[in-house]
């Protein structure tokens, strides 16, 4: 059972001496206990209260490392079942699986794939990360071959799948350094595959044929001093697997149940061999409770989408995602183009810019920071008012790349077009529509 | 070692009512768990889809929407006629688009006869589905609701703005009202209770509380239905225990990346294959959240919806 705050704040020093980051140990005790702390944060407390409090302190889901380097990423760290509650931490890795009986040619494209396919978004680089290298010949030193060439032609994590461990162990000694995740440890082969995950420090998939057996296999591993682990519940039936994730998480969020308190992995790839249901597994996935996600391949199609949800799943509800302020050109503005201005909430960005670029009509777009609020909420909060935009505007300088001094406003600021003529005298200030889905009406007959 | 499971602790239950008229009718809600969490409870009647029917020939839609429907675009009767014969949709959701007093503002009389007629044509449950601006949808879903006197339409959005009249021609005429709110769950409960004062029965309201796709506020929308669905199932929230419906094809294929070519830009894959994955993955996020009923465009997107359905609730 996990302590109280109160239970926990008995066994701190009670010095109250605010190394910890919070002025009380009092208040420190009780972010132990909400799992918002780690005890490491203090340097005074005794090696009896520490054994006492690592089982209370501890997350209730792991934090796992995943490769090493610049690359490496953190997967588990969960506290909550559904993002409203508080967010989610870590987004799933996402792993292209290449096999040692897969043609040169195929393990080339999907390796090159892996590294080429990344895209921009509000400022983010989306890419996936891992690469998933299973052995299917039982020839130890194909394997390793092909591990090598993985770990030359791919700089992010690496994934060894096989249920004997020598040829695990072939796997690790070609990326030794790059901490390979092994997969998977298993009632009948885990003493070898924890030895393994020792000697070189790296984190293992724990396979069950179900969560009891997991439960079992977990609690072995601890004991035999391996805690970076990630759970395979064994299940690849759709409706199986999804329970089991949402059972994982809430055994380990609600009942602190150690043995599953841990990320998960999964594979759509071995659910479907429809590339587009596999997509649609891999995206329930994002949402519901997989860590690590591997697919066959990744095509453009269909992990585009999936980068893009697990953004938007993993958004902080409390801090909306912004653009940067600037100017933006939108087609090939020329000096009689229009000026829009509007917020930058990364939302009202995408869709001013997505329409503007529906009317065809080029131009100037002006992204104001307003802390990511959208127009409305800015202007109410007083963000979006002509004494802040009048600087800006200013600041901008967009009056170097256009003739005429007509500035576009939203519908929504129609409120602050007197005071930005009083501000900005030399402009024109023109109220574009309030909904954004008219701007390509209005934009088709606005004339410089 | 046998796990320790944490079972969800529900005491409400999402009020269950059929759709539509005859053997057709739709029978939607009744769950008393969270979206699939058959495991926890019971998900009675599985999710719908409803495949959309534009009232004028669309203009701007990206190339793979278009194909499957090539040759009916121009005709509601026919386009709807196919969504059932050929793709088997379970109801049909006529897009208003042409009342839009900011587009073609098509009068309301004209598309009151026009809804009447799909209505007349189809024997599955009919969605009638506004522009949002609360005259002309006051003025067309009246009368349509006349019109359709019996038919058990489900006429939206319905609004705050204009919940009292297009309501009362919900209750006079038989209808589903689909109380419509902008993304919060305060809202969305303000209005259901507004359109229960003025006597919207229990049995004819569902809730939209408004979507969109995968990289345009998916997110938003993702976390207003878990929240009303967490007050429904598990606080008790009985203003809140209603079947959710999902308007999201618009949404999702009004986004550029549904027409980004490969050519264009190669990263990004397959244009069609695309399209129809950000509509079927963003369909299925607003499922996993709580949705009963999704309006969807793509045949193939919905396929993909149905068998992940189907996988779920254990009737592949």
């Amino acid at each position: 059972m996990p302590l109280t705050g109160i239970q926990i704040f008995k066994l701190l020093p009670k010095t109250n001496c605010g190394k910890c980051g919070v002025p009380t140990c009092l208040a420190f005790a009780m972010n132990l206990a909400a799992g918002k702390a780690e005890l490491s944060k203090c340097p005074d407390v005794s090696e009896e209260a520490k054994a006492q409090l690592m089982e209370a302190s501890a997350p209730p889901i792991r934090v796992v490392t995943i490769g090493a380097g610049p690359r490496a990423f953190k997967i588990g760290g969960e506290t909550v079942m559904f993002r409203h509650e508080k967010r989610f931490e870590n987004p799933p890795g996402l792993a292209v699986l290449v096999t040692d009986g897969m043609a040169d040619a195929e393990v080339d494209d999907r390796l090159a794939r892996a590294g080429k396919l990344r895209y921009l978004r509000v400022g983010l680089t989306l890419r996936p990360e891992l690469v998933a290298v299973k052995e299917t010949t039982g020839d130890a030193a194909k394997f390793e071959a092909l591990v090598s060439k993985v770990a030359r032609a791919h700089d992010g994590g690496i994934l060894l799948i096989s249920a004997n461990p020598d040829i695990l162990a072939a796997g690790i000694k070609a990326c030794a350094d790059r901490k390979p995740l092994l997969c998977a440890a298993t009632k009948d082969n885990w003493e070898k595959v924890a030895g393994l995950a020792k000697a070189n420090a790296s984190p293992v998939v724990a396979k069950g044929a179900n969560l009891d057996e997991v439960a079992d296999l977990t609690a072995k591993l601890t004991q035999a001093g391996v805690n970076d682990i990630i759970i395979d519940s064994g299940s690849r039936a759709i409706r199986q697997a999804f329970q089991d994730q949402v059972t994982i998480r809430a055994s380990a969020l609600v009942k602190k149940f150690r043995p599953l308190g841990y990320p998960t992995i999964v594979f759509p790839c071995e659910m479907t061999t429809d590339p587009m249901m596999e997509a649609m597994i891999a995206s329930m996935f994002v949402a519901k409770y997989g860590s690590i996600i591997v697919l066959s391949d990744f095509q453009g199609e269909s992990l585009f989408p999936l980068l893009v949800e697990r953004m938007n799943i993993f958004t902080d509800p409390q801090r909306p995602l912004a653009t940067t302020q600037g100017v933006y050109e939108i087609g090939v503005p020329k000096e009689a183009s229009p000026v829009i201005i509007t917020t930058n909430f990364s939302l009202t960005y995408f869709l001013v810019s997505g329409y503007i670029e529906t009317s065809k009509v080029p131009a100037y777009l002006l992204i104001m920071d307003t802390e990511g609020l959208s127009v409305m909420t800015a202007w109410a909060a007083g963000k979006f008012t002509a004494d802040a935009i009048a600087p800006f505007v200013r600041k901008s300088e967009v009056w170097n790349k256009v003739k005429h001094r007509k500035l576009i406003i939203p519908g929504y600021a129609a409120a602050e077009s007197g005071g930005l003529e009083e501000e900005l005298p030399e402009w024109e200030i023109m109220v574009g529509p309030r909904d954004g889905a008219l701007l390509p009406g209005y934009l088709k007959a606005w004339k410089a | 070692m046998a796990i320790e499971i944490a079972k969800t602790l529900y005491n409400g239950k999402i009020k269950a009512f059929t759709l539509g008229k005859g053997n057709k009718a739709v029978a939607v809600g009744g769950e008393t768990c969270y979206p699939f969490y058959i495991f926890e409870g019971q998900m009675p009647n599985a999710p719908r889809i409803a495949m959309e029917v534009w009232d004028y020939p669309p203009e701007d839609w990206a190339e793979e929407a278009l194909k499957p429907f090539v040759g009916v675009t121009g005709d509601p009767v026919a386009w709807a006629k196919k969504c059932i014969s050929d793709y088997g949709a379970d109801m049909i959701c006529l897009q208003l688009i042409s009342t839009d007093p900011n587009g073609l503002n098509r009068d309301a009389e004209e598309a009151a006869q026009l809804a009447k007629k799909v209505a007349d044509a189809v024997d599955v449950p009919l969605i009638v589905w506004g522009t949002a601006n609360h005259d002309k949808d006051t003025e067309v879903l009246r009368r349509i609701a006349e019109l359709c006197q019996g038919k058990n339409l489900l006429l939206g959005p319905v609004e705050e703005g204009d919940h009292k009249r297009i309501g009362a021609a919900a209750i006079g005429f038989q209808h589903v009202v689909i109380a419509s709110t902008p993304i919060d769950i305060n809202l969305a409960k303000q209005l259901n209770i507004l359109l229960g004062n003025l006597g919207v029965s229990e049995q004819n309201l569902i809730m939209d509380t408004t979507v969109s796709g995968i990289g345009y506020g998916l997110e938003y929308a993702y976390s207003v239905i878990e929240r009303v669905r967490m007050a429904a199932l598990t606080q008790q929230d009985d203003k809140l225990q209603f079947p959710i419906i999902s308007n999201i094809s618009k949404e999702t294929w009004k986004a550029k990346e549904t027409r980004i070519t490969a050519a264009e830009d190669p990263t990004m894959g397959d244009a069609g294959k695309r399209g129809i994955l950000l509509e079927a993955m963003s369909a299925q996020c607003l499922l996993l959240a709580g949705a009963d009923v999704l309006i969807m465009r793509h045949p193939e997107a919905i396929k993909l919806v149905r068998q992940m359905i189907a996988e779920l609730t254990g009737t592949v």
